[in-house]
């Protein structure tokens, strides 16, 4: 599948800014080292909004006829396209009303309630996400229930670097926040070695022979019937080198989860402070890009059989 | 009603023509144009409903060239039409065809990638996805002759390597031509059900091939001397 950078950025952004937001609901409930002030609360979860809004805006830019796009709400009950962008929508006012219960010293049960909901609403937007992916009969590699499991677990370790990285800026107690990252990072590192080496070898696959249904024998493409590309050969055609792919597969286990992991360890020791803070935090995102690039490289769709493609 | 092709694969010579015809009639049709990119240029790309593919089956000597025609396969389950966020992919109740409201449509290719078949293609310049649309605009057009009342790849097809009509009827052409040749449809493991159905390539006879002379030099310049003397 083409890598499109749009995308990428959207799934991203929005998947930090989304575990962000319910990690905060989290932080701010058990008063988490401390606990963060009401404006730094605030600040924290108007970052997150700022996020998924960039993410959802930079997702239009993929669109070919953006002017429809409010159209896209339209099929809750069919499409997970349509649902990850009404309940992205909705989590938008429980987010305000929740910052708002905190701001104006609402009684706790409202800040709580519409906090917990933000909350699963957040974890219900990253699974749609996912769905998009994971639906998609045509993809075996993403035709698995382990890629919303890996969007989730994605977007809350960024989300718990982003949360450390404030937790220690505003010099609060960082112990359980290290904690609280360290366990996530390593639950995405596990989800995502689980993928990796899953998709080495995906089970039974359609082949040239059923896709053209010339089954007696063996079958070999002569040509395409088209003299330059297609739509399909640039949405579809895309391929990487199984070279390049498995270092990018170190890249993503160093930079984002082994390097943040490094930098946890330096935070807790208080050797590099807010330096070090700021690293995982940028490492976690990175990694999560190049991890989002390589899902898509590695994609590979059936209708790369018709182009010659012995199996896919 | 379920309107679709039967591709016969044994007839099919591969010559393009039902692409070209679709073009040309799509073009204007109800969700043309077919927009074309660079099409005298180095790179000519563009829109179009149906591909020719060509591919050999087995190996020398039982090799066999099939020429391989696709198009939407307007499928019983539709995976494409499910997944559209905007409503603009529908398949139509009364006969199974499935379309694109282009007024509708947002450009946003998840259709694409939910079609194993690779018949939805996105046109740049109107910024909407586009597909066949079994001519809609041809087969129920009341002021054409009957006979007429088909999409152009099958009326154009000079090898009669095309059949349009309703699988639901067990005594259409189609049905019979299906149940008699076995015909198949593609990627069956899939579950799309789709609704087009191929005929497969007729198993022929090996054709001998001439044995080589044996022997070396010798036996060559004898053979050689008897043509010059049988002349």
């Amino acid at each position: 599948m083409h890598p499109a950078f749009s995308v990428i950025f959207f799934t991203v952004a929005s998947g930090a800014g989304f575990g962000l937001f319910s990690l905060l609901f989290i932080a701010d409930t058990f008063k988490l080292g401390g606990g963060f002030s009401q404006d730094q609360l605030v600040a924290g979860g108007l970052i997150a909004m700022g996020l998924v809004v960039f993410g959802l805006l930079s997702s239009t830019f993929h669109l070919a006829n953006p002017k429809n796009a409010w159209r896209a709400f339209s099929r809750f009950r069919t499409s997970w396209l349509s649902r990850e962008g009404v309940f992205a929508v909705v989590f938008m006012p429980l987010a305000l009303i929740y910052l708002a219960s905190i701001m104006f010293d609402a009684p706790l049960w409202l800040r709580e309630t519409s906090g917990f909901l933000t909350a699963v609403l957040a974890w219900i937007t990253v699974f749609s996400t996912g769905m998009i992916y994971a639906c998609l009969k045509t993809i075996r590699q993403w035709n698995t229930p382990l890629v919303p499991a890996n969007y989730l677990a994605m977007g809350y370790a960024s989300g718990s670097l982003l949360l450390l990285l404030g937790a220690v800026i505003a010099g609060l107690d960082a112990t359980p926040y290290i904690a609280m990252s360290a366990l996530i990072v390593s639950i995405a590192a596990v989800l995502k070695a689980i993928y990796y080496f899953w998709i080495r070898n995906p089970g039974l696959t359609p082949t040239i022979n059923t896709a053209t249904g010339l089954t007696r024998a063996k079958v070999k493409l002569l040509d395409t019937g088209h003299t330059h590309g297609t739509f399909l050969t640039q949405e579809f055609g895309f391929q990487i080198a199984r070279q390049k792919a498995g270092l990018l597969k170190i890249v993503v286990f160093v930079v984002g989860f082994v390097l943040p992991g490094l930098m946890l360890v330096w935070v807790f020791n208080q050797q590099g402070g807010q330096a070090a803070a700021v690293i995982a935090a940028f490492a976690g995102i990175a990694g999560a890009a190049v991890e989002r690039w390589l899902f898509f490289a590695e994609a590979r769709h059936v209708v790369n059989l018709y182009h010659g493609a012995q199996r896919c | 009603m379920r309107l679709g092709l039967v591709i016969d694969l044994d007839v099919c010579v591969g010559c393009h023509a039902c692409a070209i015809a679709c073009k040309e009639w799509n073009a204007s049709g109800t969700i043309g144009p077919l927009s074309d990119y660079q099409p005298y240029g180095a790179e000519p790309s563009g829109v179009w409903f149906n591909r020719i593919r060509h591919y050999e089956m087995d190996e020398y000597p039982n090799n066999k060239t099939v020429n391989f025609p696709m198009s939407c396969m307007h499928c019983e389950d539709a995976d494409c039409v499910t997944v559209c966020p905007t409503g603009a992919s529908y398949k139509r109740a009364e006969d199974g065809i499935v379309l694109i409201d282009q007024t509708k449509c947002m450009g946003c290719n998840y259709c694409s990638w939910a079609c194993p078949y690779g018949a939805r293609e996105l046109d740049r310049s109107s910024g909407t996805m586009k597909k066949c649309t079994l001519c809609v605009d041809r087969i129920y057009d009341e002021k054409l002759p009957v006979e007429e009342r088909q999409p152009s790849c099958v009326l154009t097809c000079p090898a009669h390597a095309r059949m349009f009509g309703d699988f639901d009827d067990p005594d259409s052409a189609v049905s019979r031509t299906v149940r008699e040749r076995g015909g198949f449809p593609l990627m069956p493991e899939l579950n799309y059900n789709p609704t087009n159905t191929y005929l497969p390539p007729r198993r022929k006879p090996v054709i001998e091939i001439e044995a080589k002379p044996k022997g070396g030099l010798k036996e060559s310049i004898k053979q050689f001397a008897n043509k010059l003397v049988r002349r």
